[in-house]
């Protein structure tokens, strides 16, 4: 059995198909990228899979078990963490405590026990923090610890959305477009630190991206959808050589 | 300036970042504590009500600053924490017990407004914390059998472990001021712990708090929960300070008050809350001063520039009606609340933070430090 898969996935917006019978496998420890030209059904694809949106029809398996009716917030804490195409941080509040609200699904203290911040809650607090500055340190951010989200440049934010996905030490990571609005620089950063988490935190990477010298730098495999279908699978030569997925990039 | 150097995640987490706060907020303490042997009766009695207010401000803080949820039902909260311990004193029931029983059945009706508040966002969910108030009001002035309806309840005075506390004896002012003091250290403490930052998570994104594992239903409630119970146990003290209680104390004007304490004050920090209420609380005198002293003064410098005794009069009674106009407490209140939002966002703690950086940078404070940057706007896809 495979470590992530969704069978038949649909959504349905009344009469249009945002996402179609869509299949496909996850192995563990792999780097996975979807591919397809806008209103493909790439992001619908990862909000069903976060719960943002109920599919129409289908199902979702992870590591062997359905997830298809958990609640959104139980599939965080399955391991599953995900960034978002156009950055959802916490803006009013500190990178250190953004970067905190990722351990959320590791916290274990009672309400009553923060009221008094009980030893408890301070050695978990601890533990935390830790976590959190080995993610820092992973991803270069220590300038901006203690700086407001809403201050700080596009391509940090980016950067600190894919740190408070790390702080939940995901099985599975979804990132949907991690290059996007970065320079070449940033890109460059980011297919490094996208390979890193494979090779060295062992994360399942499943990946929405456009840019493509970036996909065939880190993806094992690709899949090309369009119209909510599933074009072409395999390995990133093999997809961008695949005739529909030409003729769906530039026209037939 | 000062430079904080961390050495340990201990530093991250400790209430007092450096040794230099252990001075000023001792002063402050120290203070406080003499503060009923040198005032007088009455700004003691004033000093009670900011104590009051201030906890009901850090309470909607909870709720409104950092879960983000606007509430314009606090008032509610107040009458059912007062009407619970007035009611239960009748059957001799000693403090402790009341003031516990008022606060946790506060916290359990806020849970229960908090459900049906989950699928209401901005001001559609203000709309329903006004209909509940007002639900609580018309309720509290109909159900006689329990709350004597219009003619209100009298407070027996406070006893505590056998001992009466009247309620301006300093004891009195001691116990606010506790309650407000533990209000604070158990927010502060709820604001470094999984908690609070879930509540700061809902406020700035429900969806990455969703995505992160945040139960975001869950933790409004708990907000919505938390932030009556306080509100509630200060009820309780609201209650004995007034000694009697009828349902028009309870009214949107109150609600409204406690918006502009957390407004005035700063809606990002609990500092806010009691420089909010020290300025609600003294606005009353301010609003006596007026209507008694200021037609005269205006008749005085007219008299003064040449005006004859006739005009001087003429403009007495002019300013004395508009001084004793009825609504004037409201309008000054809604100036003061537009005022502020363009002005002055942040409250009177960000502008206080203003002026404590502009000393510590001096002379390279920048006039833009503050200034709101808009880099791109957010989509609403995800909604």
């Amino acid at each position: 059995m495979s470590y992530f898969r969704a069978e038949n996935l649909s959504l349905h917006f009344g009469g249009l198909k945002a996402v179609d019978a869509v299949s496909f496998a996850v192995e563990r420890g792999e780097i996975l990228s979807i591919i397809g030209p806008n209103g493909a059904g790439k992001s619908s694809i990862f909000n069903l899979i976060s719960r943002i949106y109920r599919p129409t029809s289908g199902r979702i398996f992870f590591e062997d078990q359905d997830i298809t009716e958990e609640p959104p917030y139980d599939i965080a804490r399955l391991g599953i963490a995900r960034t978002f195409q156009n950055i959802e941080l916490f803006e009013n509040a500190t990178v250190l405590s953004n970067l905190l609200v990722g351990r959320h699904r590791h916290s274990t203290t009672q309400l009553w026990q923060e009221l008094l911040f009980l030893p408890s809650v301070r050695a978990n607090e601890k533990v935390h923090r830790r976590r959190v500055e080995q993610v820092i340190e992973f991803l270069d951010l220590e300038p901006y610890r203690d700086k407001l989200i809403s201050g700080l440049p596009y391509g940090v934010r980016k950067v600190i959305e894919l740190a408070r996905a790390l702080c939940s030490e995901p099985k599975l990571i979804l990132l949907d477009e991690p290059s996007s609005g970065l320079n070449v620089e940033e890109t460059d950063d980011m297919s490094f630190w996208i390979r890193d988490m494979k090779s060295e935190l062992g994360v399942t990477v499943l990946m929405v991206e456009h840019d493509m010298s970036l996909v065939n730098r880190v993806s094992d495999r690709v899949i090309a959808l369009n119209y909510g279908r599933v074009l072409a699978m395999g390995s990133p030569a093999e997809v961008q050589q695949h005739p529909d997925v030409v003729a769906a990039y530039l026209g037939a | 300036m000062r430079f904080l150097f961390k050495t340990d995640y201990e530093d991250d987490i400790k209430l007092f970042p450096h040794s230099g706060y252990y001075v000023s907020y001792g002063v402050l303490l120290a203070l406080l504590v003499i503060a009923p042997f040198v005032l007088s009766s009455y700004l003691m009695s004033q000093l009670v009500f900011v104590c009051i207010y201030a906890t009901v401000g850090v309470a909607l803080l909870i709720l409104t600053g950092f879960t983000g949820q606007a509430s314009l039902g606090h008032a509610a909260f107040l009458a059912i924490g007062a009407y619970t311990a007035a009611y239960l004193q009748k059957y001799n029931v000693p403090f402790p017990v009341y003031f516990l029983a008022a606060g946790g059945l506060t916290g359990i009706i806020g849970a229960m407004v908090g459900f049906p508040a989950l699928r209401l966002t901005g001001i559609y969910l203000v709309i329903a914390t006004i209909s509940f108030a007002l639900i609580v009001e018309e309720i509290l002035a109909r159900w006689e059998s329990v709350t004597n309806g219009n003619e209100g309840m009298r407070v027996k005075t406070l006893s505590l472990l056998g001992v009466t506390v009247p309620r301006d004896s300093p004891t009195f002012y001691f116990l606010c001021l506790a309650v407000l003091v533990l209000t604070i250290v158990g927010t502060l403490n709820l604001l470094r712990s999984p908690t609070g930052r879930a509540f700061v998570a809902i406020r700035d994104s429900e969806t990455a708090a969703r995505s992160m594992g945040v139960n975001v239903a869950l933790y409004k409630v708990k907000s919505f929960a938390i932030s009556a119970a306080i509100t509630g146990f200060a009820g309780v003290l609201f209650a004995h300070k007034l000694s009697f209680i009828s349902p028009e104390m309870f009214t949107l004007q109150l609600s409204i008050e406690f918006i502009i304490v957390i407004l005035i004050g700063g809606t990002f920090s609990l500092h806010g809350a009691v420089l909010g209420a020290i300025f609600i609380v003294m606005i009353d005198p301010f609003l006596t001063y007026l209507k008694d002293d200021m037609p005269g003064m205006i008749a005085g410098v007219a008299a003064t520039f040449g005006a004859g005794p006739a005009t001087a009069g003429n403009i007495k009674s002019t300013v004395a009606a508009f001084a004793s106009l009825n609504g004037l407490k409201g309008a000054i209140y809604g100036i003061i609340i537009v005022l502020f939002v363009l002005f002055e966002p942040l409250g009177l703690y960000g502008r206080w933070l203003k002026i404590k950086l502009f000393f510590q940078l001096f002379p390279l404070y920048k006039r833009a430090t503050f200034k709101r940057q808009k880099i791109y706007v957010k989509s609403e896809r995800n909604r």
